[in-house]
């Protein structure tokens, strides 16, 4: 051997950087492909939902000649779709008011092969109207006490027990499962919840007569309607808004409220001009991505607000504006829940399920995308 | 500062309701013994006696935590935000009231005493609408009045020139030095009879600095003025008085110049040459 190798070969058995132990690196790339394949087990999850539905639902709602969108399938609500064939061999496909009609037309005509598929025909203008109604109620209801409370517990309360109390209450509420809601929203809204009219039920739990009018406010409860689901939504979702009303209350400097005291603002003045306006975006955008989650129950409007079947929108089947809130509704959801779940599947019931997936994706992602939107438009107008 | 300093110096006469009431001495606030906690049991102000005099700027300096900014917040009641903290001894009086007295609205307290933070504070609104704030609060709503006001306040606070091509951009487009200009601009709106500073520098160049020290020692005309820092040079610059304050005690107040140049007790001379502090 000659010189020059020795001296290289003592450099390496010198190497300090050398691996000390055998399958170091081999463990090292174990770990971290598991991490990987976890991470995209969970795109492939979120692909394969997207595609799935995308590919199988824009088909429904789309079409390829103008207007390019299917209009009945978001303006008529769902009906009976009828197939059947004649007696000549003609494959006839026609939701069940069309198919009484065609039956009256041709009084003597044979029909073999007669099958109704349940929710197949028609759209979803219903449930998306019960959707919508639900929500509106809910954001309503939710943001007015979810905005006062987190107003007090941010500014006014003083730490101490019961505070404590009132913060645990939320945290606990927010872990409550969404089907107990629907039970809480059925025993307290549309059982027991009190109303006025001149004709108290028997079985309310109890009844007060208002003095010197006919009237009484009887404890008997809003009965299934919407008013009862959107209250049980509201209550639903008041822990996510009352936390993300109070961090937008918390992110405001504290140099404006004690600047706008100082000036000899009063408490509630400084809180009205000098915090809500300026949390109010973060509150609202906050709020909007809550609202999108309630959007999509099922359990709890189930029991309180949803029909699986109703003829008639709120507004056809209402004589008042009381009477209109006091209707039940269809609701996306429970629509999707039952034409997925119980109704006789066939190939003819596909595209209605498809079709009301997809739309509601499109629905709660445009909710997503307009509360990003709303961020991002009133971070670029607020600076401090 | 630019346009002519006749107009910037004068304003007009208080409004109606802002007058307070007339006091003999030329005494605007007594301190008389107070004690100060945060927490109960634990005074931050131990027996803290002073008189501050009309028309002057009185300087608080001694090193962090020595209660200056404390007894400062207690003027306009500042601490009353603190839950647990309050006076556990003596009497604060603000031109012959004691300020704690049941029957004293700390709303009105703070239209006659206020303050101007550490860290320039303007609301996110427009140059206009920060220095009508507390007149809207107030109520007012005429146009004209609200006018007169901002532009008034806004010269005598050396930011006219600056700002009046663009009242309605916002406060915070600013440089420090002018939103500090422009937080002074919407104290004096309100016209008070005294103005607190909580460092009113600490936060700004030393050019931005020089501006707002000659604007105090214009406002001291029509204000009395009371400073907390923690330069000393800008003490002896600014300031008629001086306190000097350590560890929640009062050690020592009397003219600037005397404070400075022959200080009665070892403390101040200590911490004033830099030996401590």
């Amino acid at each position: 051997m000659s010189e020059a190798a020795d001296i290289g070969e003592a450099a390496v058995s010198e190497n300090p950087f050398a691996a000390r132990r055998l399958g170091h690196r081999r463990r090292e790339k174990g770990v971290s492909l598991v991490l990987r394949l976890a991470a995209y087990f969970i795109l492939g999850c979120a692909f394969y939902i997207f595609i799935d539905i995308i590919a199988k639902g824009a088909p429904v709602v789309f079409k390829a000649a103008p207007p390019f969108v299917n209009t009945e399938f978001f303006t008529k609500s769902p009906e009976t779709l009828m197939t059947f064939e004649t007696a000549d061999g003609v494959f006839h496909k026609m939701n069940f008011p069309e198919y009484s009609r065609f039956k009256e037309k041709n009084p003597g005509l044979e029909i073999v092969e007669e099958h109704s598929h349940a929710f197949s025909g028609g759209g979803i203008f219903g449930p998306l109207v019960g959707t919508a109604l639900l929500t509106g109620i809910c954001i309503v209801v939710a943001f007015f006490i979810g905005l006062t409370t987190a107003i007090y517990l941010n500014e006014y309360s003083s730490k101490g027990r019961f505070m404590d109390a009132i913060r645990l209450a939320i945290m606990n509420l927010a872990g409550v499962p969404s089907v107990v809601y629907g039970l809480f929203g059925l025993g307290l809204f549309c059982l027991v919840a009190p109303v006025i009219t001149t004709d108290p039920k028997a079985d309310a739990l109890f009844t007060l007569r208002i003095l010197f009018t006919d009237r009484y406010l009887s404890f008997q409860g809003w009965g299934t309607c919407m008013l009862a689901g959107g209250f049980t939504l509201a209550v639903m979702i008041l822990p996510v808004i009352i936390t993300a009303c109070e961090e937008s209350l918390k992110a405001i400097p504290s140099g404006f409220r004690e600047a706008s005291l100082a000036l000899g603002a009063t408490k509630w003045q400084t809180i009205a001009k000098s915090v809500i306006p300026y949390a109010f975006p973060g509150m609202l955008t906050a709020s909007v991505l809550g609202i999108t989650r309630v959007a999509g129950e099922t359990a709890p409007i189930m029991f309180t607000a949803a029909l699986s079947h109703k003829d008639k929108l709120p507004w056809e089947a209402a004589d008042s504006l009381g009477g209109f809130f006091a209707q039940s509704v269809q609701a996306m959801p429970y629509h999707i829940y039952t034409v997925a779940a119980r109704i006789p599947q066939s190939e003819y019931t596909k595209p209605m399920q498809y079709g009301s997936v997809f739309v509601f994706l499109l629905l709660v992602m445009g909710f997503a995308g307009l509360s990003v939107f709303l961020r991002i438009h009133y971070r670029k107008k607020i600076k401090w | 500062m630019m346009s002519d300093p006749e107009s910037q110096q004068t304003l007009s006469p208080n409004r109606k309701g802002a007058e307070a009431p007339a006091v003999p001495s030329d005494i605007v606030i007594e301190v008389d013994d107070v004690h100060f906690h945060y927490l109960k049991g634990r005074d931050i102000l131990r027996g803290v006696s002073m008189e501050i005099r009309r028309g002057e700027v009185t300087a608080f300096i001694g090193p962090s935590g020595c209660g200056k900014t404390t007894l400062l917040r207690c003027f306009n009641r500042m601490n009353d935000l603190i839950p647990t903290a309050g006076i556990s001894k003596g009497e604060i009086r603000i031109l012959g009231t004691d300020i704690h007295h049941p029957r004293v609205d700390v709303i009105e307290l703070r239209k006659h005493v206020g303050m101007v933070f550490q860290k320039y504070n303007p609301f996110p609104k427009s140059i206009y609408e920060n220095v009508a704030y507390g007149l809207r609060i107030q109520g007012i709503r005429d146009r004209g009045k609200l006018d007169e006001v901002v532009e008034e306040s806004l010269r005598f606070a050396g930011l006219w020139e600056e700002v009046k091509d663009r009242l309605d951009a916002s406060g915070l487009g600013l440089s420090g030095g002018q939103q500090q200009r422009l937080c002074i601009a919407r104290t004096i709106a309100v016209r008070p009879k005294v103005i607190l500073m909580d460092e009113p520098c600490s936060a700004l160049d030393p050019i931005s600095t020089a501006t707002v020290e000659e604007l105090i020692t214009r406002l001291k005309k029509e204000f009395t003025i009371v400073i907390v820092t923690h330069n000393m040079q800008q003490a002896t610059r600014i300031s008629d008085r001086t306190a000097f304050f350590y560890l929640g005690e009062l050690i020592e107040m009397d003219r600037t110049t005397t404070i400075f140049n022959n200080p009665s007790k070892k403390q101040t001379e200590d911490y004033i040459s830099g030996r401590f502090g």
